[in-house]
């Protein structure tokens, strides 16, 4: 659905430059070219990274992992792994639901769910190469304590 | 060459796939499909985004973006910044390029790491994903605790590099 907004968005907008003005259409075409070769290298590596950690990691073994019962230990993996790891939502909340009703907590959920979307170790080089080491590895740093932070409250109030 | 180079990651890794999967035919099968799925989530936004974005490089002229998100643009720029990150779509790897479109064009330091920081926790689609999956409670002290916290953290972070790293950044952004 996003996809087919997108897509429609960009066509018409597309259009409309091409109407007004030729060259700079082509300008912006080359641009975004351009902008998706840089990008591609990372990306498709990253894929192939996430489909392999997990077709390695079955659902099962995160389970045990960050299931019932796992306590700290459990909220540490969950905050390393989600760190690491870049799994589409569209996996990941299905995910974190199973693993609720498999009787985990809502604290490594928590953990998961936050540096899974705003900690990235995996897109870390791509970050680098768009903003700098020490603003990206900041940014990555403080994030995963905000996810520490919300993991705690999360804890505490959702028990 | 170069292009060896560039993509010796994704050599690599695709043969460490093709080894799971002359080791162990089911595991690397399902590795294959599930990045084969990822593939197509991202062909399904990244084209259109950075079709916009290219448009928006060459149709915007920078005094525009600076009036809007620039160094003295205050609390619009800051507005702007959440609206922006919270209409978003896609992975983190997504929100880079229109970062830098967004640095390139004289948007502050500040603002536009609040743009990523309002990306990675309350763009709209998976706050209604997250209210659904995780429930209502959850995902308001998410999003109450990241708002603020990655406000904070933009500021302190354009505060604490050194100005000339901040210009390194706007240069590499001259080159997107």
């Amino acid at each position: 659905m996003n996809s087919t907004i997108l897509y429609t968005i960009a066509l018409v907008f597309l259009f409309l430059s091409f109407v007004k003005d030729r060259q700079k259409t082509k300008m912006a075409l080359l641009k975004a070219w351009k902008s998706f070769t840089k990008l591609l290298p990372e990306v498709l590596a990253i894929m192939i990274f996430v489909g392999i950690s997990l077709a390695v990691l079955s659902p099962d073994t995160i389970s045990k992992l960050i299931g019932s019962e796992s306590g700290l230990l459990g909220i540490i993996i969950a905050l390393i792994g989600g760190s690491f790891t870049l799994i589409p939502s569209f996996v990941a909340f299905p995910l974190a639901v199973s693993l609720l009703n498999g009787g985990a907590g809502y604290a490594q959920i928590a953990a998961l769910v936050s540096t899974l979307m705003s900690v990235g170790i995996v897109t870390l080089p791509t970050e680098i190469k768009y903003f700098n080491k020490s603003t990206a590895i900041l940014r990555n740093f403080m994030s995963f304590v905000v996810a520490i932070i919300f993991t705690l409250v999360i804890g505490e109030v959702m028990k | 060459m170069k292009l060896l180079k560039e993509y010796k990651f994704t050599i690599v890794l695709a043969f460490v796939m093709l080894g799971i999967y002359l080791t162990n035919n089911l595991v690397g099968t399902k590795a294959f499909k599930i990045t084969l799925t990822n593939i197509k989530e991202m062909l399904s936004l990244v084209p259109p985004i950075f079709v916009l974005i290219g448009l928006l490089d060459t149709w915007v002229p920078k005094e525009s973006m600076i009036k809007f998100m620039g160094q003295n643009s205050g609390i619009k720029g800051i507005i702007i910044a959440f609206l922006l990150g919270s209409a978003a779509a896609g992975p983190l790897y997504v929100a880079f390029p229109i970062a830098a479109l967004l640095l390139k064009k004289g948007a502050r330091l500040a603002y536009v790491l609040f743009f990523l920081g309002v990306w990675t926790s309350t763009k709209l689609p998976i706050v209604l994903y997250e209210t659904v999956s995780l429930g209502l409670k959850f995902t308001v002290i998410h999003i109450g605790i990241s708002i603020p916290a990655f406000l904070l953290i933009a500021f302190f972070i354009e505060k604490i590099i050194s100005q000339d790293s901040i210009s390194l950044i706007y240069q590499k952004a001259e080159l997107l």
